[in-house]
């Protein structure tokens, strides 16, 4: 359990207090900052592994940290340490002052004190009381690589269990003064088949924010059985033929190709690098009209919800596309400094030892009218992604991610597994492609990697039909 | 507190919970890096960072482990609470011990002590080389991925057996990610990284000549045909592929059932036997070495291939163990312990009678694809079945020109690969991750949209 308890609107992690924040928040004002912001963490982790039916390892590791981060005009300084200590806080705003190379110490921002303390822990405290106990996870994992065992094939059984739980306080001189409590769990099952010369492998993930019960509901039998007949179907699978072909992609995890083809493009940072596509595209059209696209920070238990981002503003509800028509960008306060783009409480970061950016929550391209049949019966001759792996998005804005589990579609039905396949492209090019969405939206959790290290996130889509693109293969 | 008083004030702790067996890996670090747009500073940061891995054996000598940034009285005391109820779940079939080389002596590089050169400095000379980079060539834009840093660190080991290590070492590191534009074309981009001890040792001008060159080359571009193609894998791309199933050579990948080995391989015949591949984390090019792995092991040069026979694995203690062998220095320290290369060497052995020696990337004028770098390994590598698709930066040459392939994948499988490798040129390249010669392969499939 946390090691510190948030005790009262005042007092928070020890000696870190109100009192503390503003002077700190002072000085770094004093000192001839635009802005200062301070980002206070502490947490406590643990994650679990079962292998074949034993547990093979539990990690659990606590931590603190700060990260302070000074604005002048639209270069920033951040300083992150494990010193909490007034000496220590006091000691990281000079560094960051010295480095912007603020010698003049004229005050420049203004600071009247922070405001109203915004508390987000109160209705979760009692998480803290309520996450499962190593032993819990530990008997259910084990439960749960049993549920895998189901034939002779399955030669490697995996169960893996991790849980973040974080507490943060955010302070700036804007006035911001919040704390938040954040629970993150997630489980995952994972085999590998083997037949001969013939392996496969499949996996499951499954995540949730917030609500430490949400493990002990988990279905792991159902969990396993997906993961089971996933393997069995590619086990003895051939090796997809390339080429440039229409793809439907299934629902849930299939968002993926959303969020690295398109949603990173539209996150401020991006324009700030000037490697979007998309930076001179608002009010103008970039997808298929069948496409509208959302980024939001509260998805009731997704993975990517948040109260509070990690810059102190509640997070909104942004519809990106709508209509096929750009309308919103993902922004961050460097970004609306840069930019213009205003926050839309997107600023993120994996912990204190990164500055927050522009990042995507819960992203999801919003339902249609067809049914999942429509789209593979609109197909002769393509590919039906049921599976995706990760993907990445490079600076031209090129894109490319994995198929775990793939079936050819002749026409209009599906037909044999395929394995091997990648699908590439650019997103200027993938989005006016999107020509038909199903009415079977779903989302999935996972992590995504960028400029403030790993977060977790939510994609999501309905099933979607692309008239064409690459696919990688033999 | 330093490490010494760590190592005493964990020992006193233990004493208090009566935990006779402990050890711990430790790292100090202050990191400084800089970040330009178009001449103006964009972020400057700095970091102080601390991370204390703590691991107890129980009474029926089970391993608990704990990991913190707390190394205050109270949090050491608490990670080896942590720690200790941890090992109630530590895992009953497979011990962990001590390495039996933890006392070793330890070939430590004599580099020369490098002092922080400051944020300033690293600000200046950065906003040099970005003017420079952008000034190379009129198509260059900007160069929207771009960072100069240092590090300064100490890694320490220590158990309740006596063992005790630390190094401290310094690192910078330059990386420029230029982007090109030219009027109805898609924009192309590429960079280059160079490391050092510290900044001074860094080749500024030739990472910046190398960022632009590549990047300019991949002006005129098309697509490829999708097809089975003669490849030449350049230096980094071939140590790429190589790292990414380095799980072939890695012991614990074995026992796991992820490995494309297993415990009988050594001696498997993998390649033309012109290929020599060795681990040398220690070599005088690493800029990253360290003399002990996270058990305290010394870290040593292991050939990994010997004329294209698997020669040996990578172990820590307790696969070690089990394979009846000693640790290779290459374990991490968790609750179960990984293993990892750490600098791929691969060159040419005297056995090269069966090479077509004539395929020379710079002389060659038949048909083939150069691949200069893979992209995304996280996505298109399936190490435990072989597998790769994966998208690269290369080129197409025929008849003696070149050019760029505007965007593919090439597939295949690593054994296969390493089966039909038909030429490793003589001459040998040093790059970020190790040490390689270009590489010829034959037939794999490229999928372009063309």
């Amino acid at each position: 359990m946390l090691s510190s308890r948030i005790k009262s609107n005042e007092i928070v992690f020890g000696n870190c207090n109100k009192d503390l924040l503003e002077e700190i928040i002072f000085y770094g004002i004093g000192l001839g900052a635009d802005f200062v912001e301070i980002f206070i963490e502490n947490t406590d982790n643990s994650s679990v592994l079962a292998e074949e039916d034993f547990i093979t390892s539990v990690s659990p590791s606590f931590g603190k940290g700060a990260g302070i981060r000074i604005f002048k005009e639209k270069k920033d300084g951040f300083v992150s340490t494990n010193d909490l200590t007034k000496h220590g806080l006091m000691r990281s705003v000079s560094q960051a002052i010295e480095m912007l190379d603020i010698t003049d110490n004229k005050q420049r921002g203004g600071f009247n004190g922070l405001n109203r303390h915004r508390d987000y822990t109160l209705s979760k405290k009692k998480w803290i009381y309520e996450v499962p106990s190593i032993h819990e996870i530990s008997e259910k994992l084990l439960v749960s690589t049993k549920s895998l065992k189901q034939n002779n094939k399955i030669i490697t059984r995996k169960a893996s269990y991790s849980r973040n739980l974080q507490e943060v306080i955010i302070a700036s001189s804007d006035g911001t003064y919040a704390s938040d409590i954040r629970l993150h769990q997630t489980v995952g099952l994972n085999v590998i088949a083997s037949d001969a010369q013939y392996k496969s492998s499949g996996s499951r993930r499954f995540g949730s924010s917030g609500m430490p019960n949400e493990f002990r509901l988990w279905d792991h039998e159902k969990a396993a059985n997906d993961v089971f007949e996933s393997s069995m179907n590619m086990l003895y699978a051939d090796y997809v033929d390339a080429g440039q072909m229409p793809v439907v992609l299934a629902n849930k995890f299939g968002g993926v190709i959303f969020h690295e083809a398109c949603g990173h493009l539209l996150e401020t940072t991006q324009i700030e690098r000037g490697t979007t596509p998309f930076e001179n595209k608002l009010n103008e059209k970039i997808a298929h009209e069948s496409v509208t696209a959302i980024d939001e920070g509260i998805s009731e238990g997704s993975f990517g919800s948040l109260s509070v981002d990690d810059e102190g503003m509640e997070p909104e509800k942004s519809v990106l596309i709508k209509k096929g028509i750009l309308k919103k960008f993902i922004s961050d306060r460097a970004g609306e400094l840069r930019t213009g783009h205003k926050r839309t409480g997107s600023g993120r970061r994996q912990n204190y030892s990164f500055a927050a950016a522009s990042r995507m929550r819960n992203t999801y391209i919003a339902k249609g009218e067809h049914s999942k049949e429509d789209l593979i019966n609109s197909i002769s001759d393509g590919l039906y992604c049921k599976s995706m792996g990760g993907g990445s998005v490079g600076a031209t804005g090129q894109f490319n991610f994995a198929v775990e589990e793939g079936y050819l579609i002749k026409n209009g039905k599906l037909t044999n597994p395929v394995k091997g396949a990648t699908l590439i492209g650019e997103a200027k090019e993938v989005m006016p492609k999107i020509s038909m969405c199903g009415n079977d939206l779903e989302l999935a959790p996972g992590f995504c990697g960028s400029i403030s290290g790993s977060v977790n996130v939510t994609v999501g889509q309905p099933h979607i039909k692309v008239d064409s693109i690459t696919v990688g293969g033999r | 507190m330093n490490s010494r008083e760590i190592t005493t004030q964990i020992s006193k702790a233990a004493d208090f919970l009566n935990l006779k067996k402990w050890d711990y890996g430790a790292s100090f670090s202050n990191d400084y890096s800089v970040q330009v747009d178009k001449g103006e500073a964009k972020q400057l940061k700095a970091s102080q960072k601390q991370i204390l891995t703590l691991r107890v054996w129980n009474e029926s000598n089970l391993v608990g482990i704990t990991t913190t940034s707390d190394i205050s009285e109270s949090g050491i005391k608490k990670a080896l609470n942590q720690a200790n109820i941890a090992s109630d779940f530590g895992n009953k079939n497979e011990s962990t011990e001590f390495s039996p080389l933890a006392k070793d002596p330890i070939e430590a590089k004599d580099t020369k002590k490098r002092n922080p050169v400051g944020i300033k400095k690293l600000l200046t000379l950065l906003r040099e080389a970005e003017v420079k980079l952008l000034d190379s060539h009129e198509s260059i834009k900007s160069v929207p991925y771009n960072g100069l840093s240092e590090s300064f660190y100490e890694r320490v080991y220590a158990n309740s057996d006596g063992a005790y290590r630390s190094y401290t070492k310094s690192q910078a590191a330059l990386y420029l990610y230029a982007r090109a534009e030219e009027n109805n074309k898609k924009p192309r981009s590429s960079g280059s990284v160079k490391l050092g001890y510290g900044v001074e040792d860094i080749d500024i001008d030739l990472c910046i000549k190398e960022a632009s060159n590549k990047t300019i080359s991949h002006l005129n571009y098309s697509s490829v045909k999708t097809d089975k193609y003669l490849i030449c894998f350049s230096p980094e791309s071939f140590l790429t592929i190589i790292n990414a199933f380095s799980s072939m050579f890695n012991a614990r990948s074995i026992l796991d059932g992820v490995s494309l080995s297993n415990k009988n391989s050594i001696g498997e015949k993998l390649s033309t036997e012109a290929l020599n591949i060795y681990d040398d984390g220690l070599h005088e090019k690493n800029i990253s070495s360290s003399p002990f792995d996270g058990e305290g092991t010394p870290t040593k040069r292991l050939c990994l291939i010997n004329r294209g026979k698997i020669e040996n694995f990578i172990h820590s203690e307790s696969t070690a163990r089990i394979f009846n062998t000693i640790p290779t220095g290459h374990a991490g320290l968790g609750s179960k312990v990984s293993v990892s290369p750490d600098w791929i060497v691969v060159e040419k052995s005297e056995e090269n009678f069966d090479l077509k020696t004539s395929l020379d990337h710079t002389t060659y004028e038949g048909e083939f694809v150069y691949i200069e770098e893979l992209n995304a390994i996280h996505a298109g590598v399936r190490a435990s079945q072989g597998s790769f698709s994966l998208p690269f930066d290369g080129w197409l040459y025929k008849n003696g020109t070149k050019i760029s392939i505007e965007s593919a994948t090439v597939a295949g499988d690593i054994k296969y690969l390493l089966k039909n490798i038909i030429n490793i040129e003589s001459k040998q390249e040093v790059t970020t991750s190790g040490i390689s010669p270009h590489i010829w392969v034959d037939e794999l499939s490229i999928t372009g949209d063309a």
